[in-house]
């Protein structure tokens, strides 16, 4: 066991690296720099930003230093908003992360149920509505769903605010809309999962000595079930925690997604790295929580 | 013994496997999966719908709509209204006629400057100043072929398009459908523009979905075929590969791409935003790929027919291609077909983001977003939502759904997966 922990975060240290060079030559490979933008600066302001920013040092020792800012987890300042890199992302990443849990959450919740009802009433029209509502969430872009969510509950029924951020009836629809692709996928690998549960011998035996349906579904057939559900969350997550840029736009939330696509539009290299870190790592350790929750629900499995 | 011989005869009569090998087809497996393909009904409903969609795109030019990009402030936002067909469509034969002519009285000219242009021994300045010359030339000459087309309201067309063009001006003259989904912002009409935009959305999708095809085809099999330290090392890359945010890479290539001064040379050479990112999604996507084929790979290599192949003597390179590579086709297929929607709905992405298809240019991520970029609480226009989410909606709806049921028939096994 910890034996495990340790490889694991070994090759976590290694990805992140890989993750940082990769990023950073792909960055300074480009022509064109975050200084050399519509308005032709002045040549002095230029040298002088450059300077602030290390980019008149060689390409080398622009890696050496930048990699000693990872090190030591200071990021260093954005090049276009004039504060650290590192505030914009504890400003950013709690909203996402807000944001994200709850989009996660209903679309754990709303996914798995559906999965289930698919797969013990299997064949039925409950089944085929549930699928193909569940192929329509995979299908349907997030801003189509966000477009109609706000035609419908916005301005139609007047349920709810359009857009911001503060209250909890701002966060519903966004929240919707972050998850409903995922609950959509949930539904269907949760289906596959129980189904393949259930036509297995201890479900039978459970079955023969004449327990309940429900705590045969719900206790003996879900555990099992899950795996496939939590392997898709894993990563599922980190992308969801960073924030959409997508929903972000449409419903005006201040998160981390829209500073995503900003950066690699302004080329701040600084704000750049760190967002793609945090997701790197984010993404690392939800593939490593799923590896852990794999023996939880399956005490088969072992740790390698 | 005669009895004996009679009741083999007749044993041999009666047993169906009895009868000459000949005159009994083997069904392929390809052949199988198409049988149970077209049992299932929900598959071929959008096998069936996606044959039309993709008919209707490749014929849209033909067909009696308004041009795409025409713009009528006057109408603008015109709700959806009839009727099915009316007279408006202007296209104006003799600028056409007299801008095609100019562009041919131009070809000397553009012989001359290519003729300077490859004269050996030119000196750097003459060099340059003789290319430069030849891409105003060529630029031109483009500008002329298409101002017609443009001012007609048409995006920069090929010359397949463009003969369609003229078919259609033939056959129905100035008649075209009415705003039947109702006009946007600029008052164009947004039947056209869903059309259009399909035409775009689709051979996105596809192009670039091929492109990723190529490479995880070949990089998982590679892989796979070698298996040993040649396998863990192409897979640890895919690994690290698949934690790098890709999103943030696509618009960081695109929009230095965009940038001022980049733009006006690559396009000269057809490199615009769409070309780049059939590569781009082409370098993203094949990492799924490469992974199931290097699986499927993987099992296949020690079957009894590639183990026979090589006691006969057949070079690695033939095994892959002739009896490795024909067993993927199944799983390459279904890929596919899950693999295009996905791309679709990337480059609606990248649309809403303002870094996917360039105006004059339509698709339908585009389109979604114009729609959802009008929504203001005091009016609704509803049908710059409705009727683009409707066509991506149906078309991926069917994309999954063919791609499901293509696998349970290629793979039994894998129903309900």
């Amino acid at each position: 066991m910890t034996n495990f922990i340790f490889r694991r975060l070994i090759w976590m240290v290694i990805t992140l690296w890989a993750v940082f060079t990769v990023s950073f030559f792909l960055m300074h490979s480009i022509p064109g720099g975050p200084f050399s933008g519509e308005k032709a600066l002045d040549p002095l302001i230029e040298e002088n930003f450059k300077r602030k920013y290390d980019l008149d040092k060689s390409l080398p020792e622009q890696y050496l230093l930048r990699l000693g800012d990872v090190v030591r987890l200071d990021m260093g300042l954005c090049m276009k908003l004039e504060y650290p890199a590192n505030k914009v992302i504890a400003d950013g990443l709690p909203i996402s992360a807000l944001l994200g849990s709850l989009a996660l959450a209903s679309a754990f919740l709303v996914g798995v149920t559906a999965g289930i009802v698919s797969a013990v009433a299997r064949g039925s029209a409950t089944d085929v509505g549930l699928m193909a509502i569940a192929t329509l969430g995979i299908a349907l872009p997030n801003f189509v769903v966000a477009g109609v969510s706000i035609l419908v509950f916005v301005f139609w029924l007047q349920w709810l605010p359009a857009a911001g951020w503060g209250s909890i009836e701002q966060l519903i629809l966004p929240s919707i809309c972050l998850g409903a692709p995922y609950a959509a996928s949930v539904a269907r690998i949760a289906r596959t999962g129980m189904l393949d549960v259930l036509s297995q011998d201890h479900i039978r035996t459970a079955r023969a000595k004449g327990l309940s349906p429900l705590k045969v579904v719900l206790k003996h057939a879900m555990p099992t079930a899950m795996l496939p559900v939590v392997s898709f969350l894993g990563p599922a997550v980190a992308g969801i925690l960073t924030g959409s840029p997508v929903v972000e736009q449409i419903f005006a939330i201040p998160g981390l997604g829209w500073h995503f696509v900003q950066s690699a539009i302004l080329r701040d290299y600084t704000l750049a790295m760190a967002l793609v870190l945090v997701y790197t790592a984010l993404l690392y350790t939800m593939n490593f929580v799923v590896d852990l929750c794999y023996s939880l629900l399956d005490p088969r499995i072992e740790w390698k | 013994m005669t009895a004996v011989e009679n009741e083999r005869k007749s044993i041999d009569r009666t047993h169906p496997a009895a009868k000459a090998p000949s005159d009994r087809q083997g069904t392929s497996l390809t052949q199988d999966a198409w049988r149970r393909l077209r049992r299932n009904r929900v598959a071929m409903v959008s096998l069936g719908l996606l044959v039309a969609v993709a008919v209707l795109a490749v014929l849209t030019p033909l067909l009696p709509l308004a041009p795409p990009d025409r713009i009528q402030t006057r109408l603008k936002f015109m709700p959806p209204s009839g009727p099915l067909l009316e007279r408006g469509f202007v296209f104006d034969t003799d600028a056409l006629a007299s801008a095609t002519q100019r562009a041919t009285e131009l070809q000397p000219e553009v012989d001359r400057a290519t003729a300077k242009l490859s004269a050996p021994r030119l000196s750097e300045d003459a060099a340059k100043e003789a290319a430069a010359d030849y891409r105003r030339l060529i630029t031109m000459q483009r500008g002329l072929t298409q101002k017609a087309y443009r001012d007609a309201g048409y995006p920069d067309l090929g010359p397949g398009a463009r003969q369609m063009v003229q078919l259609r001006l033939a056959m129905f003259g100035e008649w075209q459908f009415g705003p039947l989904a109702g006009r946007d912002k600029l008052g164009r009409d947004i039947l056209s523009r869903i059309f259009w935009g399909g035409r775009v959305s689709l051979i996105v999708g596809l192009v670039a979905t091929l492109v990723s095809l190529a490479i995880g085809v070949t990089y998982g099999m590679i892989s796979g075929y070698a298996g040993g330290w040649v396998d863990d090392a192409m897979m640890r890359v895919v690994d690290v590969l698949y934690s790098v945010p890709f999103i943030f890479v696509v618009i960081f290539i695109i929009t230095v791409i965009s940038a001022d001064e980049w733009k006006a040379t690559l396009e000269f050479y057809g490199i615009n935003r769409i070309v780049i990112f059939y590569v781009v999604v082409g370098a993203i996507y094949w990492l799924t790929m490469s992974r199931v084929v290097r699986g499927q790979v993987l099992s296949l290599k020690n079957e009894p027919f590639v183990e026979a192949a090589r006691a006969v003597g057949v070079s690695h390179t033939a095994i892959v291609f002739r009896h490795i590579l024909p067993n993927l086709f199944s799983i390459v297929l279904v890929y596919l077909t899950l693999t295009i929607p996905r791309v679709i709905l990337f480059e609606a992405f990248l649309s809403f983001l303002g870094l996917g298809v360039e105006p004059p240019d339509v698709s339908w991520g585009l389109l979604a977003n114009e729609g959802i970029k009008v929504i203001t609480p005091v009016k609704v226009y509803w049908w710059l939502i409705l009727f683009p989410s409707l066509a991506i909606g149906m078309t991926l709806f069917a994309l999954n759904f063919l791609g499901d049921g293509l696998r349970d028939a290629f793979d039994p096994r894998l129903k309900d997966q």
